[in-house]
């Protein structure tokens, strides 16, 4: 079923922790500019999956190809190196320093002050960052405050515009709208709207069906380790979904 | 599609965090009013006009200064250093010894050099120790530090035979005693070390790396720092700061004392919390540490000018340290906390 040319191609994918099968013969593909939601119960397998894709977890059997390379054995700094980003609950920002800072953290751009002398070149950054955070419309003078002063959602924004700078083709996002309020979820889903305009692969995962339903291109359900059903939203009903999801 | 765009905060909120990043300058400038008005109504003299006092401020906060710098980078990738006062006495007794035995060999200028070099290079041991303890064995910085705190004593006593080793040496008292227009060598010296910090802290990746690493560790780890080579440099730096200072001990009382940073490393810990820096790791800065450090300074040597008994230092040192972290801990409630929109 997964031909060349797809940018991220899940060839039946399995994984057993001892006797606990994780996953059994998933598969699935992922095109450029598309968004791609994974649903299913607390322990259906989507976190393996997604920890697969990103090189944290090898399967088993099977092979899962991203830009034409096999990545089933690749470690997490590979993937990431591939273009393969997850944006983590926790975000992995540091909240003490700026937007900039954030997305130059471990590689920051240096210039010279008075022709010899080292320094962090931090107009660089806070144009690079006033620049990719526009790409998200979201718009901010305050590029030398901490990011701790951002609510939720705009970390999130931080987290995810830190990806795309570097290039990022494919973002796995584990339960982005989870710990947010309604607005603040509403923005999220409009960074995949966004994320999903310039072109990225996104894989969304969420507990919430009606998220799942207002970002998603395909659904995938996944039930105790294999894939229930692949289903497009406006083929399908939230009710099916959710009858895919328990079994029955 | 909504469109996500933030204002700066209301002007009230960003004066009140102003004045919350600059507390240590404003306890500073409250203590030398207190003691001018002091001195004046009391002794009818000037107490910042007199410039045989800011020298003596000057040369009274350069050791505490120089154990606070290092102690900020610690302070702020969220570790302590509880060795660093006796790092400071390894550092004073081997520098005196050192420069006792090349004298007669080289000559006091180069017999000053080598004891300077012995005791900064004798500090970085102790460094390496702690940044490695923590970094690859993963003992909590308190507890390694507190180890460490024990072996140098032990080693800076047994080294000195339990005295002072008095040192001879007219150019390792220039360094301690001399003048240049006026201004004591130490003080220079220290303020060189105080623009390399700034520069270190605030302008390098080393510095960028520090405060993410107190920040949030395991974003830093994701981005690729080496926290754990990063942690031993940092733990270098805190000792080779204290040996720098053990060292001009040496020279300012011509002899090394293994006790000579013994009463110094709570003031440094001081100096870095009321120059604004969060135990917690994440925040401080070089400007916040020299003031904090001066604060401290200008009580000690006001209180003794004004003529009080000495002991109220410590009961005015410790209510500024509460203070401070009580307005640090206000701010994180009225700024951090509360989020835009």
């Amino acid at each position: 079923m997964s031909e060349p040319g797809h940018l991220l191609s899940v060839q039946s994918i399995s994984k057993s922790f001892g006797a606990v099968q994780a996953l059994k013969d998933v598969s699935f593909d992922l095109d450029l500019g598309e968004v791609l939601a994974l649903a299913g119960d607390n322990g259906a397998g989507k976190s393996v999956l997604i920890k697969s894709i990103a090189g944290v977890h090898h399967p088993d059997f099977g092979e899962i190809i991203f830009d034409g390379k096999s990545v089933s054995s690749a470690s997490p700094q590979e993937a990431r190196a591939l273009g393969i980003e997850t944006i983590y609950q926790d975000l992995a920002l540091a909240d003490n320093l700026s937007i900039g800072a954030n997305i130059f953290l471990g590689r920051e751009p240096k210039t010279k002050l008075f022709g010899f002398l080292p320094i962090l070149d931090r107009r660089a950054m806070a144009d690079a960052a006033q620049k990719t955070m526009r790409l998200l419309d979201f718009h901010t003078e305050r590029l030398d405050a901490p990011v701790a002063a951002f609510s939720g959602g705009q970390r999130q924004a931080v987290a995810i515009g830190r990806a795309i700078f570097w290039n990022a083709k494919l973002l796995i996002m584990d339960e982005p709208t989870a710990a947010l309020g309604v607005p603040e979820q509403r923005r999220v889903l409009n960074l995949v709207h966004s994320l999903k305009e310039q072109g990225k692969a996104v894989i969304f995962i969420s507990h919430n069906l009606q998220d799942i339903f207002a970002v998603a291109d395909r659904i995938v359900v996944l039930r105790r380790g294999i894939e229930a059903g692949e289903r497009r939203p406006q083929e399908t009903t939230q009710d099916e979904i959710i009858r895919l999801m328990v079994g029955g | 599609m909504t469109t996500i765009s933030t204002t700066a905060p209301p002007v009230g909120r960003r004066l009140l965090a102003r004045v919350a990043d600059l507390r240590a300058w404003l306890f500073l400038i409250l203590l030398i009013g207190f003691f001018e008005i002091w001195a004046r109504t009391v002794y009818g003299s000037t107490f910042v006009g007199n410039f045989y006092n800011l020298q003596s401020i000057g040369t009274f906060a350069t050791a505490p200064l120089l154990l606070a710098l290092g102690q900020t980078f610690v302070i702020i990738s969220s570790g302590i250093d509880l060795s660093v006062g006796f790092t400071m006495g390894l550092a004073a007794v081997v520098g005196a010894e050192i420069a006792n035995f090349a004298a007669p060999h080289v000559g006091v200028f180069a017999a000053m050099l080598c004891g300077v070099a012995a005791g900064v290079a004798v500090s970085v041991i102790p460094g390496v120790v702690n940044g490695w303890l923590i970094a690859h064995l993963r003992v909590p910085p308190f507890i390694g530090t507190l180890g460490m705190y024990g072996v140098a004593r032990g080693v800076a006593f047994l080294l000195a035979t339990g005295m002072t080793v008095p040192v001879s040496n007219s150019w390792m008292t220039w360094l301690g005693n001399g003048r240049v227009h006026g201004v004591p060598v130490i003080v220079i010296l220290t303020l060189i070390v105080v623009l390399a910090m700034q520069y270190l802290l605030s302008e390098t990746r080393f510095g960028q790396h520090t405060y993410a690493i107190g920040g949030n560790r395991a974003a830093a780890v994701r981005a690729g720092i080496n926290w754990q080579r990063h942690t031993i440099w940092l733990y270098i730096l805190a000792a080779v700061c204290a040996g720098l200072a053990g060292v001009l001990y040496t020279g300012r009382f011509s002899a090394g004392a293994a006790q000579a940073g013994e009463p110094l490393l709570l003031d440094s810990i001081a100096a870095v919390v009321i120059g604004g820096a969060s135990l917690f790791g994440g925040s401080g800065t070089i400007a916040g540490t020299v003031a904090g450090s001066l604060v401290i300074a200008v009580i000690q040597y006001g209180l003794v000018f004004v003529d009080v008994d000495p002991f109220w230092q410590f009961v005015a040192v410790g209510v500024v340290i509460i203070i401070s972290v009580l307005v640090d801990q206000s701010q994180r409630r009225f700024l951090g906390g509360q989020q835009d929109e």
